[in-house]
């Protein structure tokens, strides 16, 4: 690639260095921003390169922690083939275990179960696309919003509450619940939101803080006879009934609800909102340049209130998946990790739509594949979440991958190297 | 600092390189390792599914799993166990079991009720047993599953002679107790502890308190989790600044953070729960005695039956009558727990199991 002529032209789009520097400490004291706008910025190609660098790291490990690898590592140099062949054993095992139980089983008798896991697949990465596209409007407006795991717990206690509570006929039930998930995150983010735009109070302490007390607040709504079953102690929500429930997609033998059309449905929404509405359009600008934004007229504090309360809401409506479709119980653990696996999520999409939704895929696969790979291979459940950080570590660190796999960097001025060897090649040749 | 580093990289290249020097085993000798124990392989899959707090937890999830590696060991059967990282993670972990053929299905903690109740409901061919609960309808009303085993424990009848015992000890006249969240396997120690006082009192006339927990109201004192030992810190901290002086934590590894202000007030002993903390702690010397549960036996036992083919959905319930129930040595303690006490204990032991003293909880299966 190095012996095309104009190479010099990225450099004059590219500004020099010290430049960059000086705008972007212009624009806000955040450091936070400008490692934003870097996982942001890296391309496709580094994100698919995290992963499979992730998978590999994955797989040492679970090499090192198999047992007949350790025994077999002991007399390594008087027999190696016993190592490797023990090491390749035990993670092709587990990654086909772990494929198994994320897209197609093989060893399945019939063809519905053999299916079955790409349907769990979805169903566990629908709340995950959710708040996911919830957290990447947030990026792309320049807020680190941390809150989505107290934005689903919230979002599931109002979704739950209206379920269990009346007694409604069964599509005004269930639009009403979806309508309250929606409203509860909504709100919950919203002040996270306001207290920004009011005092100026850092949006990653706030929505961390804010993630706290949701937690300690279902504890507590759980501990009300209000929330729980009659004549239970149990810190369990009675039922969501049939007329508030996503119906399910493909029957009683596969978990998969309407849900995950509502996440489709809500990436669709956010494509037209971010690429194609005025509001997107102030989201955006806000998010590149507050500084600029505001000379141009938008009200960049009204925009931050706008972003929470639109992200909160696509939060919200992950707990209802959570609430209404999968669990159909409100528990204090019903939004698991899913807030904070949403993040990453977000940030291997690059906060765009369509990369969230894969990026929610690849997750909700990795989830429901570990499932499966714990069950059958023995290999613990830890590997992925292992992987999962690995991935999130390579994205944030594009230069690090770029290094490993010799990819050249794309911002760097690197006018006076490619002279050099053009030049090596035309006396060569 | 670039030698320094060549160095240490040199030297643990060479002791890698040491040991990975050994000889190789004979072919023979590998088969014969990495093959099935000696006890002949029966065909038979038991599989146990963890709640949140995972199998190394200390405490019943490590009892529960304990058995099930001894029936791999003495039965010969294979295994598959699961653990989960969430409330939402049952579920799918209960269905990738029945995925890998297992016969028996083994549920940890009573959060595993309604997602073990509705596998069992959908795989009829599939046995389920569940650990410290048993099955209820959406109206909390008691269900029987043909295919569904509880394996319960009256534990009040053990916390009821470490009540005792603990009253007979006291040299402040305060005891405590705590719950990590309020369920009836929690309360069902508290309420056992604190009939164990009031017999102490009535017995002897005394006025020992129960802190932290009220029978008669089933109010007390709650961590709210199983897993925040920082809570353990402050609720054991609270007791001890009330006066306390020997504490019963109900709340899995949240009990070890009291364990720890309680070494560092010197004079405070702690109940352990679930197995004996003496053994299972690092607070050895701090432990008075532990009201024991054998979840291991029982899973144990339950396993043995369903390979022999006699799996049966009745619960099975521990007492101290059939040993499922147990209050652990005195270890440290023997010195300190006047001797007439202890001969005192055996009696009400043996009242207990003859049935003239009945341990009443609200909570005890019914």
């Amino acid at each position: 690639m190095s012996s095309q002529t104009p190479v010099p032209l990225p450099d004059a789009a590219v500004p020099p260095p010290g430049q960059t520097g000086v705008a972007e400490t212009a624009q806000e004291p955040d450091g936070g921003r400008r490692i934003l706008h870097e996982m942001l910025t890296s391309s496709w190609l580094v994100s698919l390169l995290a992963i499979v660098l992730a998978l590999i790291l994955g797989g040492l490990l679970i090499a090192a922690a198999d047992a007949e690898v350790q025994a077999t590592a002991s007399y390594f140099f008087s027999r190696p083939s016993d190592l490797i062949s023990a090491a390749w054993t035990a993670v092709s095992e587990a990654y086909a275990a772990l494929f198994a139980g994320a897209v197609f089983d093989p060893r399945a008798e019939e063809l519905g179960r053999a299916v079955r896991p790409f349907t769990e697949t979805l169903t566990v990465a629908t709340p995950l696309i959710l708040a996911g596209l919830g957290l990447g409007i947030g990026f792309r407006a320049g807020l680190f919003n941390i809150g989505a795991q107290g934005q689903i717990i919230l979002g599931g206690i109002f979704a739950g509450f209206i379920g269990f509570t009346f007694d409604l006929p069964p599509v005004v039930h269930l639009l009403l619940c979806v309508f309250g998930a929606a409203l509860g995150g909504a709100l919950w983010a919203g002040i996270a939101g306001v207290l920004k735009a009011r005092t100026g109070a850092h949006e990653v302490i706030v929505t961390i803080m804010l993630n706290n007390i949701a937690i300690y607040l279902v504890a507590y709504l759980l501990s009300l006879d209000a929330f729980q079953r009659t004549g239970s102690n149990n810190p369990v929500s009675p039922p969501i009934p049939d007329s508030a429930a996503y119906p399910l997609l493909l029957g009683s033998g596969y978990r998969l609800h309407a849900g995950f059309l509502v996440a489709i449905a809500a990436a669709f929404f956010t494509w037209w909102l971010m690429e194609r509405s005025t509001i997107g359009f102030r989201f955006r600008a806000v998010g590149s340049n507050p500084h600029a934004a505001r000379t141009a007229g938008i009200s960049v504090n009204a925009t931050y209130v706008w972003v929470m309360l639109t992200a909160g809401a696509l939060a919200g409506l992950a707990g209802s998946a959570q609430v209404l479709g999968t669990e159909r119980v409100l528990t204090a653990g019903v939004a698991a990790s899913y807030g904070f696996d949403a993040i990453t999520v977000a940030l291997l999409g690059r906060s765009k739509p369509l990369g969230t939704v894969l990026a929610g895929i690849l997750f909700g696969a990795l989830r429901a594949g570990g499932v499966v790979m714990q069950a059958r291979t023995g290999t613990p459940i830890d590997i992925v979440l292992v992987v999962q950080s690995l991935i999130v570590l390579f994205i944030a660190a594009p230069p690090l991958v770029r290094s490993v796999f010799r990819l050249p960097s794309p911002d760097t001025p690197r006018a006076p190297k490619p002279v050099v060897p053009v030049a090596a090649k035309e006396v060569s040749a | 600092m670039k030698k320094i580093i060549r160095v240490a990289a040199l030297g643990g290249a060479v002791a890698l390189a040491l040991a990975a020097c050994g000889s190789a085993p004979e072919e023979t000798d590998e088969t014969a390792g990495t093959g099935e124990t000696s006890a002949e392989t029966v065909d038979f899959k038991a599989c146990m599914v963890s709640d949140a707090g995972g199998f190394d937890d200390k405490s019943f999830n490590q009892s529960g799993f304990e058995g099930l590696m001894r029936a791999v060991d003495e039965l010969g059967i294979e295994e598959a166990h699961v653990e989960s990282a969430a409330d939402t993670d049952y579920t799918p972990n209960i269905d990738s079991l029945v995925a890998e053929n297992c016969n028996l299905i083994i549920g940890v903690g009573f959060l595993l009720e309604d997602p073990i109740q509705a596998a069992a409901e959908a795989n009829p061919d599939v046995d389920f047993a569940l650990v410290d609960s048993a099955f209820s309808d959406a109206d909390f009303a008691p269900v029987t599953l043909e295919n569904g085993k509880p394996i319960l424990f009256d534990t009040a009848q053990a916390a009821y002679l470490a009540g005792y015992a603990a009253a007979a000890t006291s040299t402040t006249g305060k005891v405590a107790t705590y719950g990590g969240i309020q369920i009836p396997s929690v309360t069902i120690f508290m309420d056992g502890f604190a009939d164990g006082v009031a017999k102490f009192n009535e017995d002897n006339g005394g006025s020992v308190q129960v802190l932290g927990w009220d029978k008669a109201t089933q109010q007390g004192v709650f961590a709210g989790n199983f897993d925040s030992q920082d809570d353990g810190k402050n609720i054991g901290q609270s007791f001890i600044d009330q006066g306390a002086d020997i504490i019963m934590p109900v709340a899995g590894p949240v009990g070890l953070g009291t364990a720890s202000v309680a070494q560092a007030a010197g004079n405070v002993a702690v109940i352990g729960v679930d197995s004996d903390w003496f053994e299972t702690t690092e607070y050895g010397s701090l432990i008075m005695t532990s009201v024991m549960k054998e979840i291991g036996p029982a899973v144990f036992d339950t396993i043995s039956e369903a390979v022999d083919g006699n799996f049966s959905s009745d619960p099975y319930v521990g007492t101290l009558e059939n040993e499922g129930l147990g209050l652990a040595p005195f270890h440290d303690f023997e010195s300190k727990v006047p001797a007439d006490v202890v001969t005192k204990l055996d009696e009400l032991k043996a009242a207990i199991i003859a049935g003239d003293i009945t341990v009443e909880s609200e909570a005890s299966p019914k």
